[in-house]
């Protein structure tokens, strides 16, 4: 019989740490993140996981090591929000440039100043171009499904996966959640050989100072410079597409759930009218195109589940009926539009796809967003001029 | 046992011509001697950005034979604590792990990895080679700058406020081993690496490392700088186990015998010190010996 708890997003996460076996978890409280910590603290303390806990003074540190120690060669684990992740910013940077397979949750939390401690998805946004794969997770099971995928994706192209989920909304809230049988987890994700060769033999200078050009080693081969080797972090990001896809095919045929892959996809057989979004904002989308169906028009909805690396294929294939796409997203790239927005109009424009492209900033900073927001701002989108704009501002004059 | 002579030293070299580190590096003498004290083989080295970046030469060469982890510059003790508990994963602990920062990366930037690192025991030794300034970048001014220095961040009014007390922050974590060292007095260096090796937690070196470019003094004076800091007493060898000081090598014998330079005798070969006024070498003096007398009385306390 399947083992179903009624868990909190935040619990979902911890439990699929330790389904994954993670050797080395190293953390830092945030809200809405501390429960995970507080879960993994409390397994790895009763003994019930195998792990090394390393409660560091900063999230600067917990990203940092971790990635030491995924450089010798163990499963690692971290979680952070918002000004936290902020903080780890360089060392994520670091992560992907050292392609160390490290997982970390993100519970997504809007950032100060001034002070919120409430849901948005600006602090994983802000750090879009860090060279990690990041992943937006609609509910619970699938945070929990996605971090176990997220360590089968990472492990095979060596780039750190940031799994996001929102804050409250997810982490706080408890629902029905199938925990996966420890064997299939096994079977789906075999112990790391992640030894990136430095430890047993021979010395290594491990992320040294590198030129711009090419340089010859003691053996006369030639080296990449600098540039060769981040375009070759940028080409394996690009190549993940495939291994995202794959890791969730792969994760249905053992577990019987898939997440869709890079993007999830809700009425679209016959959509004319699609609601973009990412998270659980996504899920929300699907009241409000049920409710635009119900008024008449084709209504369906897209979750982006890959954000870096950037589905462009995907959406301009999903898209390619599309009449409007109106993107709902909790971020904003000051200055110009959503993040997620500007993306997408750049595949569809790529692609030759010259749909109606609406954008709208929700949700900041915990504001509520009702699905009857959602219907009449995507109605108007659809029956009037191209739209623009934070939807639901108030007391500004 | 203490070693005697510099023939009983370990022949072997693990850092082969071609370093990238400038003439007379006091950094370089200290590493050469901390390596040979090391089981190189069997030590993975944490390193921020800073003059060992460069000491360990630019990919895909390296002249030194050990594997370095190079991190960024806030992380070391944060990366050296992830080494540890990722090797105690992996079940590999024959492995010794070193961090070696600058006292810009340990005085001021990484000053808070390092005390979280020392606050959770970790098992690893951690040297700061205190070259006094950023001298990587260029000899700005850190908090490990003496008063009176012209820096390149302080280039015309001297630097004003006295040098840090690293090792009192450190000694307040309470771990069971913190020394001082000098690359002039290599015996002495060598067995506190080698003594700090075997201890388990964690062990902090401090080396005042010379900088000939960064302090203003010809190449040829290393060794004679390095002497001169601690035979005038800015700078003094020391060990603290179970928080007992016990001085050692020259400090010791200037204890017994009492010190003849002074001040005035040191700042004179460096022109970081050129504008040093009367007043400020006495105020230095002052600095130094109520530092001394401090840990004479810890010694003579034993």
């Amino acid at each position: 019989m399947a083992d179903v708890r009624i868990i909190t997003a935040n619990e979902a996460a911890a439990l699929a740490a330790k389904l994954c076996k993670v050797q080395v978890v190293a953390a830092y409280p945030i809200t809405p993140q501390t429960p995970v910590t507080e879960d993994l603290a409390a397994m790895i303390e009763s003994g019930e996981l195998k792990s090394e806990y390393l409660t560091v003074e900063s999230e600067h540190s917990a990203m940092a090591s971790v990635v030491a120690a995924s450089q010798v060669g163990a499963r690692v684990f971290t979680a952070t929000s918002a000004n936290g992740l902020l903080y780890m910013h360089e060392m994520l940077h670091w992560a992907a440039g050292s392609r160390v397979p490290v997982v970390t949750a993100c519970v997504n939390r809007g950032v100060g100043a001034p002070w919120t401690i409430l849901n948005d998805q600006q602090d994983s946004i802000a750090q879009r171009d860090t060279g990690w794969i990041q992943l937006y997770c609609r509910n619970s099971q699938e945070v929990l499904d996605t971090i176990i995928q997220a360590y089968r994706i990472a492990e095979q192209v060596l780039i750190p996966v940031m799994v996001c989920y929102d804050g409250f909304i997810l982490s706080h809230t408890s629902y029905p959640v199938e925990v996966p049988p420890q064997d299939d987890v096994d079977r789906y994700l075999p112990p790391l050989d992640g030894n990136l060769g430095i430890i047993g033999g021979g010395y290594m200078n491990v992320n040294p100072l590198i030129l711009s050009e090419p340089r010859l080693d003691p053996n006369s081969d030639l080296r990449p410079g600098y540039m060769d080797i981040r375009y070759r972090l940028h080409e394996d990001l690009r190549k993940a597409l495939d291994a995202i896809g794959q890791a969730d095919k792969e994760f249905e045929a053992i577990f019987g759930r898939g997440w869709g892959g890079l993007i999830w996809e809700y009425g679209m057989v016959d959509a004319e009218h699609v609601l973009v979004s990412m998270g659980s904002l996504a899920s929300e989308c699907t009241l409000a195109a049920d409710e635009l169906r119900s008024q008449g028009l084709r209504a369906g909805v897209i979750a982006v589940r890959a954000y870096r690396p950037f589905p462009d294929a995907a959406l301009s294939r999903a898209l390619r009926k599309a009449k409007t796409v109106t993107v709902f997203e909790k971020d904003v790239s000051y200055g110009y539009l959503g993040a997620l927005a500007t993306d997408l109009r750049s595949a569809l424009f790529d692609a030759g796809l010259t749909p109606k492209v609406c954008s709208f900033v929700a949700g900041l900073g915990g504001r509520d967003v009702r699905p009857e927001q959602l219907t009449r701002t995507a109605a108007d989108a659809i029956l009037k001029q191209p739209a623009l704009g934070w939807i639901d501002l108030k007391g500004i004059a | 046992m203490a070693t005697r002579a510099a023939r009983d030293l370990p022949t072997e070299e693990f850092i082969l011509p071609g370093s990238r580190s400038c003439a007379a590096c006091g950094l370089m003498l200290t590493y050469r001697h901390a390596l040979k004290a090391l089981d190189p083989g069997k030590t993975l080295v944490a390193v921020p950005a800073s003059c060992m970046t460069v000491l360990h030469g630019v990919y895909p060469i390296t002249p030194v034979k050990v594997t370095c982890i190079n991190t960024p510059f806030a992380a070391t003790a944060a990366s050296a604590s992830g080494l540890v508990a990722g090797l105690k994963a992996i079940k590999r602990e024959d492995y010794t792990v070193v961090a070696f920062a600058g006292d810009g990366g340990t005085y001021d930037i990484g000053i808070q990895a390092l005390s979280g690192a020392l606050e959770r025991g970790t098992n690893f030794m951690y040297v700061c080679y205190d070259n006094e300034g950023y001298m990587n970048t260029g000899t700005q001014r850190s908090s490990a700058s003496p008063a009176a220095a012209v820096t390149s961040t302080t280039p015309i009014l001297a630097k004003a406020q006295h040098k840090k007390d690293m090792i009192r922050i450190v000694e307040a974590h309470r771990i069971p081993y913190i020394a001082t060292a000098s690359p002039s007095f290599p015996l002495d260096l060598f067995d506190k690496v080698k003594t700090a090796k075997d201890i388990r937690g964690s062990r902090y070196l401090e080396v005042l490392a010379p900088c000939p470019p960064g302090w203003g003094f010809p190449n040829k004076d290393l060794i004679k700088m390095g002497k001169l800091t601690v035979e005038c007493g800015i700078h003094v060898l020391y060990e603290i186990r179970e928080g007992r000081l016990r001085l050692t090598s020259r400090s010791l014998v200037l204890a017994e015998k009492g010190r003849k330079k002074t001040i005035a005798d040191y700042v004179k070969g460096q022109t970081r010190f050129k504008k040093i006024s009367k007043d400020q070498i006495d105020a230095l003096q002052q600095w130094t010996d109520q530092r001394w007398e401090e840990f004479l009385q810890r010694h003579n306390r034993g």
